[in-house]
């Protein structure tokens, strides 16, 4: 008969054995996300304190603050600014299009679900690129719609190279983001609480307010953080249908490291930039959602 | 097979934390003998058969089968197998492979294997369904197979977890008629984890009752339902009278109503004991009828009147806190009584339980 | 779900309404695109006749084929890659318990969140980093070898979540039969988990795959001269100007992905699972 203290014992050595092997299966792909992600990640860190050379070069050494007392400068701010509002405008877009989208689809019968569903695949699955320079090559001067107006006796249309045209482009980009994870909770709600409302009397709008809505929180939190992230960082989008004037924060950090050489001040830009990702998915999960 | 009781535990306690899941649990369980744990949800039943199967470790005790220790040996070295409760058939694999996986992983020859297959197939009645998925199968049939998978390996225990918990009633009952003579068939210790005490009553050779992690109660069916020897033993299987009394003297005990009736117990006067007292041991009788001299007697009025068929189920006040359940057959020569009736409850000595807590 | 749930007859109307005119804003565009590509005309969009003109020319362009083949060879690499990495990491997370998991879990879940300008950015510093130290010994360069490392950063996050979702799924119960039934721990694994999971694990390859095929911002910063991938080489055409042959080129990436997806759909359908979804 084992005793207490060694039984114990083995039981804690198994335990132990069990943490070690996971570790060891997981090792391969957590040091190589330390190596190639958490170090980049620092020394992009370190980076936004080092100082900048009259030609444009890095100097790592002579560390301070200035690219950080720049990230509040007013001129960040406008362009800050600008990123958000677009960024939350793209997200109300697909959520007040999407969402009764995806309402649509999860309350068709079973065979029309799978149609409807793989229809929106497709786009999700997309090229993505290629996805925004159709938009692009619809919007033109010389594209179609301009021919067609103009055969209609209208004017080319010019939507394109203003705030418009990044928003459309935005949310024809992103709305499947918004779809799949409404979609997602929706199909996987309890429609019989719904019922039961309506049992209790609940008139159809007030049985969506407050049962079937907030039951699908966790879809809305999911599609909204999917779309307002990118959305906000956004580089490829605003580069192919915006204009040379509109300047947003994707663009603007990219500019630090190409043309305008300034690579502590652009360090400086991604890490805040990042943060208040970091910040807003915290939030935005805590209040509303599940895990991914 | 090394000698000792198919199973034995000594002291075994499994901690998670602070909470002790099995505390301090001695059972011993014979060959071939289609024991059953019976308890409510969290009581520790399904722990401890987890311990026996290997899916945990014991905190401290000992753990043998056929006296060999094996308290700490990992699930696929002992010579036991599990039926879940919830199947845990493997999706993605046809039924004869799921039957044969034990076999095929202990390198068995894949011409015996084909046999044995073939032979526990035909046992539980479903050879006809052998490359079927498991999916394709309706539970009760699922259920087979989680049994047939088991079987096939000819452990020295087989270890089942509420196994026809989800089963419908009319198909439980006719499960458990075939498990129990299968077992009888197969001669293999059958340990079996169940909060249904009818299931239990039914099937077991002998029944270890639990709650809260301890052993309360072993022993026969009959045994754990006619004596029991505590209060929630008494209470979990069956219906149950309790009614508090206080021990007067050597022969006599008081209720809360004053009323004395002459119970010998065995315990110093002053202290508090519970009557656990079988609705069917009970019968009523008219205030003038003539009761047998030794039967114990409480006079009360009739205040419910529940007809289920084949009984009635009659409360009846006698000036306690809660009415007395007494339960009487329907058919000709019991008498039946009315609301509102002066009725006499009374049983003869012997089927008075005292517990203790 | 009962007639009761839906809306009334009038909310019926303007949902679906709703539904098809967000499918044509989806499809339109890239039909318009399709179209237009077979069009002879040089001025993009006046359509003279139907030709394979621009396709011809795509294949005769060189810069286009190199970038091709760079793309095809870095995602082949990637994909692999960062499946089988993304895959441990799953297991490791879902199915064992030890310290600093947590730490694991952000480690696991950040690159989902950042954009990619900051990744591009992380990968570059890192990189140059990289080379100059290592420049004392050997002689490095920015390529394929960095844009492969870059994307599997990225990749193995993505891979890792849709196959911890599948792991999730699985029934824990299975794994203990495994072992009941004397399975090793690994046979226990192969015979049982990996041809369950599979399915996640084909998902998580098949998004990064389209990940990788769909990047521009990240691979444009880490490549080097020669080392362009389409994505980043079309990018570059757009912001210069409409052409047709873009139009050509992007029709064959397009056509590309969707056949990707249909083999996936393919796949997930002879195993029995209908969802494709990611989460």
């Amino acid at each position: 008969m084992a005793t207490e203290v060694a039984t114990v014992e083995l039981e804690e050595r198994a335990k132990r054995a069990e943490s070690r092997r996971g570790v060891l299966i997981g090792a391969p792909a957590f040091l190589y996300l330390i190596l190639f992600f958490a170090l980049p990640l620092l020394i992009v860190l370190v980076y936004s304190f080092a100082s900048r050379s009259s030609t444009g070069a890095t100097i790592l050494g002579n560390w301070n603050l200035n690219s950080w007392i720049r990230v509040f400068d007013s001129q960040v701010a406008q362009i800050a600014w600008r990123s958000l509002w677009l960024a939350s405008l793209t997200t109300v877009f697909c959520l007040v299009f999407g969402y009764p989208f995806a309402y649509w689809i999860a309350t068709r019968s079973d065979r029309a679900r799978g149609v409807l569903l793989i229809l929106v695949m497709i786009p999700f699955w997309s090229n993505f690129l290629v996805r925004t320079y159709a938009i692009r090559f619809l919007m033109g001067v010389e594209g179609p719609v301009s021919i067609v107006s103009q055969a209609l006796g209208g004017e080319p249309i010019r939507i394109l190279f203003t705030n418009t045209a990044i928003l459309i482009g935005m949310v024809y980009g992103y709305i499947p983001f918004m779809i799949l994870p409404l979609y997602a909770a929706l199909e996987r709600m309890d429609w019989r609480l719904v019922e039961a409302a309506r049992d209790l009397y609940a008139p159809g709008w007030t049985a969506f307010k407050k049962v079937t809505f907030p039951l699908s929180m966790p879809g809305v939190v999911a599609g909204s953080v999917l779309v307002f992230i990118p959305s906000l960082g956004a580089y490829v989008i605003p580069a192919i249908l915006g204009g040379s004037n509109t300047v947003l924060l994707g663009d603007y950090i990219v500019s630090q490291f190409l043309s305008a050489r300034n690579w502590p001040f652009g360090s400086a830009l991604s890490t805040a930039v990042m943060i208040v990702m970091l910040a807003a998915t915290i939030f935005y999960f805590r209040r509303g959602g599940r895990t991914l | 097979m090394a000698g000792g009781p198919a199973v034995e535990l000594v002291n075994v306690t499994k901690r998670f934390g602070d909470v002790s899941a099995v505390d301090e649990v001695n059972l011993s369980v014979g060959d071939g003998e289609f024991f059953s744990l019976l308890g409510p949800s969290g009581c520790g039943k399904t722990t401890t058969l987890r311990l026996i199967a290997g899916f945990e470790y014991p905190t401290y005790g000992s753990l043998t089968i056929h006296g060999a220790e094996m308290g700490l040996l990992p699930p696929n070295e002992r010579p036991v197998n599990t039926v879940f409760q919830s199947y845990a058939l493997f999706p993605h694999m046809s039924v004869e492979d799921n039957v044969a996986f034990g076999l095929q992983m202990k390198k068995v020859a894949s011409a015996e294997i084909s046999e044995r297959v073939g032979r526990v197939l035909d046992q539980v009645q479903l050879r006809h369904r052998a490359t079927s998925r498991p999916s394709q199968l309706s539970g009760g049939q699922r259920q087979r197979i989680a049994l047939a998978r088991a079987l096939v390996n000819e452990p020295e225990v087989l270890l089942l977890d509420e196994p026809l918990g989800a089963l419908d009633l009319k198909l439980r009952q006719s499960m458990q008629v075939e498990l129990k003579d299968l077992q009888a068939r197969v001669g293999i210790t059958f340990i079996y984890v169940t909060h249904d005490q009818e299931e239990a009553l039914t099937m077991s050779d002998r029944i270890g009752v639990m709650d809260n992690g301890r052993l309360l109660q072993v022993g026969e069916p009959a045994s754990i339902y006619e004596h029991p020897t505590s209060r929630f033993v008494a209470g979990f299987i069956g219906d149950i009278n309790l009614i508090e009394a206080k021990v007067a003297g050597p022969d006599e005990v008081q209720l809360s109503s004053g009323r004395s009736l002459s119970i010998s117990t065995r315990m110093a006067p002053g202290s508090s004991v519970t009557l656990a007292l079988r609705p069917e041991r009970l019968e009523l009788y008219d205030p003038d009828e003539a009761i047998p001299d030794n039967h114990i007697r409480l006079p009360g009025k009739v205040s419910r009147k529940l007809y289920y068929g084949d009984a009635f189920y009659y409360d009846v006040e006698v000036g306690l806190e809660h009415p007395v359940e007494v339960k009487e057959e329907n058919r000709p020569g019991v008498e039946t009584y009315e609301l509102g009736d002066q009725a006499v409850v009374c049983w003869d000595p012997s089927s008075t339980n005292v517990v203790k807590d | 779900m009962t007639e009761s749930t839906t809306a009334g007859r009038w909310s019926e109307r303007l949902l679906g309404a709703n539904g098809w005119l967000l499918y044509l804003f989806l499809y339109v565009p890239i039909f318009v695109l399709i179209v237009f590509s077979f069009n002879d005309n040089q001025r993009v969009a006046v359509w003279t006749e139907f030709s394979f003109r621009w396709y011809g020319e795509m294949l005769d362009n060189d810069a286009v084929l190199r970038a091709l083949r760079n793309t095809l060879i870095v995602a082949a690499v990637a994909t692999t890659i960062s499946t089988i990495l993304g895959t441990v990491a799953a297991l490791s997370m879902e199915r064992y318990r030890f310290r600093g998991q947590r730490s694991a879990d952000g480690l696991l879940y950040l690159p989902i969140i950042i954009p990619d300008v900051t990744m591009a950015v992380m990968m570059l510093l890192f990189f140059a980093q990289a080379i100059n130290i290592a420049s004392h010994v050997v002689r490095l360069n920015f390529g394929l070898g960095t844009i492969s490392l870059a994307h599997i950063a990225f990749n193995i996050a993505y891979v890792a979540v849709v196959v911890r979702a599948r792991l999730a799924l699985m029934e824990p119960q299975l794994e203990e039969a495994a072992a009941d039934l004397y399975a090793s721990k690994w046979q226990a694994f192969r015979r049982v988990t990996l041809p369950l999971i599979m399915p996640g694990v084909a998902g998580g390859a098949l998004l990064a795959l389209t990940l990788s095929l769909d990047d521009v911002v990240v691979t444009s910063f880490v490549s080097g001269p020669g080392s362009t991938t389409l994505p980043v080489y079309v990018f570059g055409l757009v912001r210069r100007g409409v052409t047709p042959l873009i139009n050509a080129v992007s029709v064959v990436m397009l056509v590309a992905s969707i056949v990707l997806v249909g083999i996936s759909l393919g796949l997930q359908r002879r195993s029995g699972k209908t969802s494709p979804l990611i989460e």
